[in-house]
């Protein structure tokens, strides 16, 4: 490669640092928090907070029947929900702080809380 | 009719100022005409000739080029006076300071490429650090800062060895235009 003889060796030095810091600032994407706790709600009440460390399951009881919760370490999911178009059901597995499931036929709505507050949005 | 009383003097160091800055804000036209994935991830390519520039007329030559592509892209892209250009503005401020220090480095050692990326690092910096201060007051802003530094040594690095090869090819005596 010709073009690598424009590179001094102090140039690698500086490309090496450049990566360390990108390197550096990778953590800034996840910096939400990571998914600690999930938050499930009846009726716009909190029904439940549950910390995301182990795998067990909840049911909520609604207006139409019972919405089963799956918590597994680190992600949170409705498996069942007695509503009619399954959205909630089809979101699948939340992992990150922010996301949120809502089964609004049944009222229950299930979302990743982390260390910080997740923002909806941002105006400015 | 009165006759112009003031006479202005062309230098040679202004022709070649106002060539230079021509070349870049043709580049800085070229780079917005390039489609980007994400607002502030440009090739910046008119840092290119602020490179060649730096290492061939020196410091004071660079900041002109610098701040008239700037000043003149701004006006061409329609962006004069908008969040983009005080945004564009910081960048430049930010990494012709970096330059200046940064061209005292041993030349045997660190060539334009080390250059471009350190100016690079700064430039975003700098972009990063108004957006939070004026723009978007929220840490947000800084969620995406992985990306954007790896755009810096990408692109820093690409710029540099471009510069560097214009640099090789075009003999000193020579002006560069």
């Amino acid at each position: 490669m010709r073009w690598l003889a424009y590179l001094r060796p102090g140039d690698w030095l500086v490309i090496a640092a450049g990566a360390a810091v990108v390197a550096f600032t990778l953590p800034f994407l996840w910096q939400g928090g990571f998914a600690e706790r999930a938050i499930i709600r009846q009726d716009g009440q909190i029904f439940a907070e549950i910390d995301l460390g182990s795998r067990r399951e909840v049911t909520v009881p609604g207006p139409l029947g019972a919405t089963l919760v799956a918590i597994e370490p680190g992600r949170a999911r409705v498996v069942a929900d007695p509503g009619p178009r399954q959205y909630c059901v089809r979101q699948g597995w939340l992992a990150r702080p922010g996301e949120i499931a809502i089964c609004a036929p049944n009222h229950v709505s299930v979302q990743i809380a982390g260390r910080t507050k997740a923002y909806d949005s941002l105006s400015y | 009719m009165t006759a112009s009383v003031t006479e202005l003097t062309v230098t040679a160091e202004d022709r070649r100022v106002a060539w230079l800055a021509t070349a870049a804000v043709a580049l800085s036209l070229v780079d917005a005409a390039i489609p980007s994935p994400l607002p502030g991830v440009k090739p910046g390519l008119a840092n290119i000739v602020t490179l060649v520039v730096l290492v061939r007329y020196g410091w004071a030559t660079a900041v002109w080029v610098s701040g008239l592509r700037v000043l003149a892209g701004s006006l061409l892209l329609g962006y004069f006076l908008a969040p983009g250009f005080f945004l564009a503005l910081t960048g430049t401020t930010f990494s012709l300071l970096t330059l200046g220090l940064a061209r005292h480095l041993p030349g045997r050692w660190f060539g334009p490429v080390s250059l471009s990326i350190l100016a690079a690092f700064a430039h975003i910096g700098g972009q990063l650090l108004l957006a939070r201060l004026w723009l978007i007051p929220h840490n947000g802003v800084f969620l995406l800062t992985p990306v954007f530094a790896a755009a810096a040594l990408v692109f820093g690095t690409i710029n540099g060895l471009i510069a560097a090869r214009l640099l090789a090819e075009i003999p000193a005596a020579e002006p560069v235009r």
